[in-house]
């Protein structure tokens, strides 16, 4: 039976894999009516709202990994240098925002921003309520990506700072008469490479896929948008979707390669789904 | 959570100097982390905990939550629950025999392929995903007009389309989640059994079995819980034609019905953290009880 189950479970599965792929770059380039065309993906840089979108997508994940990066960092070091008791609280509060999926968050996340013009409209604290949702570039979504981005960038560091003696090369680097920062900047940060990039590329995959925080804040990034066009444009809309994924694959490859390469352990690989669906 | 953190190792000269050093940093530096956590995390959940137990006259009742799991509601949290059950038992199933295969495959190159391609699509999920079965499924999909699928009543804007497209990502994440558990299978095991005369059957049912339970139920889990949160796909897919409790949510949210459901919004919201908290419940304790075969 193993014998005919094997190749007939990979064969079922190779289909089901590839045929969602095959058939989107089929619909994209095989128009009723024109013939094979490539007018799908020509349309998309003069498609109006792309460049912006795009750009604000961008915008949000160079942010929020920047913002992500600088709260763990710090919190993550310290736990391993000095301060051991800080490592279950840490570990309790960033596990903690994968009880709450995205659309339960943006759901208290707005009664929050509601407070603001109830509640506060007298106050100072108004007017930070009113820029943290500068449609521009709303800070709200850097804030609830970096949640939601907390527990795999905290696991991916935590697997980093295990493969290294931090408390040796922080020593070694302090002795030789660097200061704190300078010790963590150029001797402990090269040693985390792998699980930095790690973390970095899996924020950046989220961020850039997002679509329930900003469409229901009405916020309109790269996800968002192709839903709106796809009112109009479904094979646009089809031909950026498979674009945009074949970019993330490739950010995701490039990284299960370096974590090949660097034999960072297994759970610091992408093995956890992230929260964008 | 991990029963106590390692005590410090009895501390040399140099290593409590250095330790002397580094206290500056000490817990100050975790502030900004809580700070963070406690705008954007804790102000929301527990926005989201007031405006659920709040009723019309302001004070506090059970008014929303109660509604929250009746009529229309009720039946989108019954529906979420089935597809994902569904899905996950689906993807348990198939995960585990692709899983399977591949393990007991004797060609690396292929075990490999098909690991890095699962870390890959178990990441795969949002609007392309939905996008991509449109393309292929939905009502000018080009499996759909090939195959003249529509007139033998196909549908993907439904229950059966919604759960088929689910797989594509939780069919991956339980590839990953229970290859380990199959690796840790020793061959030795399996020889000794039969060195017993225990049939491939009995050494399944004694053995292999056993020893994958913690992992396949936490991979269960997993998958329920990830099913479950799901709203961009479903949203950009099927609109709000399938009752689920992500998309009664965004409805109730974007005021699409009655004015004031926003607190039983929350209410709904506070459902689905409460299924949550019990998926997570279950999966932590099984995760690092199917380790202790794997070291």
């Amino acid at each position: 039976m193993a014998r005919l189950g094997r190749p007939l479970v990979l064969l079922l599965a190779g289909v089901y894999f590839l045929v969602p792929l095959l058939a989107s770059a089929v619909f994209t380039v095989d128009v009723p009516g024109q013939g094979l065309t490539l007018s799908s993906y020509t349309r998309i840089f003069a498609a109006p709202g792309f460049s912006g979108s795009l750009l604000l997508s961008l915008g949000l994940a160079a942010a929020t990994v920047a913002l992500v990066l600088l709260i763990t960092i710090p919190a993550a070091v310290a736990a391993r240098l000095s301060a051991p008791r800080l490592r279950p609280v840490l570990e309790i509060v960033c596990t903690l925002p994968l009880v709450v999926p995205p659309v339960a968050l943006t759901a208290g996340l707005g009664t929050v921003l509601r407070w603001g013009p109830e509640k506060l409209s007298t106050t100072p604290l108004y007017q930070t309520f009113v820029a943290v949702q500068n449609p521009d570039f709303p800070v709200v979504l850097v804030l609830a990506y970096a949640v939601m981005a907390l527990p795999f960038v905290y696991r991916a560091l935590d697997a980093g700072l295990r493969s290294v003696d931090v408390r040796t090369l922080v020593e070694a680097a302090r002795d030789c008469g660097a200061s704190w920062p300078r010790a963590l900047v150029s001797a402990l940060l090269p040693n985390l490479r792998g699980g930095l990039l790690n973390a970095s590329f899996l924020t950046l995959a989220l961020v850039l896929g997002e679509f329930t925080v900003a469409s229901l804040l009405g916020f309109q990034p790269f996800a968002v948008w192709i839903v709106q066009a796809s009112g109009s444009d479904a094979r646009l809309s089809v031909a950026v979707s498979l674009l945009s994924l074949l970019l993330t694959w490739v950010l995701l490859l490039a990284l299960t390669t370096v974590g090949n390469r660097r034999r960072t352990p297994r759970s610091s690989r992408t093995s956890e789904g992230k929260t964008s669906r | 959570m991990t029963g106590g953190s390692p005590a410090a190792p009895a501390a040399t000269a140099p290593a409590r100097r250095a330790r002397r050093r580094l206290r500056p940093g000490g817990r100050l530096a975790a502030l900004p982390l809580f700070l963070v956590v406690g705008i954007a995390f804790g102000l929301p959940a527990l926005a989201m905990a007031d405006g659920a137990f709040t009723v019309a006259d302001g004070g506090y009742g059970l008014d929303n939550v109660t509604r929250s799991v009746d009529g229309a509601y009720r039946t989108a949290l019954l529906g979420s629950i089935e597809l994902s059950a569904l899905t996950a038992a689906g993807g348990t199933l198939f995960g585990l025999l692709l899983a399977q295969a591949v393990v007991s495959s004797r060609g690396r190159a292929l075990r490999e392929a098909v690991l890095t391609a699962s870390g890959v699509l178990a990441n795969f999920g949002g609007v392309p995903l939905a996008f991509a079965f449109v393309a292929t499924l939905g009502n000018a999909g080009v499996l759909t007009t090939r195959l003249g699928l529509g007139e033998h009543g196909w549908s993907l804007y439904s229950f059966w389309g919604l759960a088929l497209t689910y797989l594509y990502f939780l069919v991956p994440l339980m590839v990953l989640t229970v290859a380990p558990a199959l690796d840790g299978l020793r061959v030795q095991w399996r020889e000794a059994a039969r060195d017993c005369g225990a049939s491939a059957w009995q050494y399944w049912r004694h053995v292999g079995l056993p020893v994958l339970l913690p992992s396949l139920l936490g991979g269960f889990v997993l998958l329920f819980g990830s099913a479950f949160a799901a709203y961009a796909t479903a949203a950009a897919m099927v609109g709000s034609s399938v009752p689920l409790v992500t998309l009664q949510i965004a409805d109730a949210l974007s005021g699409n019905v009655l004015v004031g459901q926003e607190n039983v919004a929350l209410a709904l919201s506070l459902d689905m953290v409460v299924v949550a908290v019990l998926v997570m419940a279950v999966h932590l304790p099984l995760q690092r009880r199917s380790t202790r075969w794997l070291a």
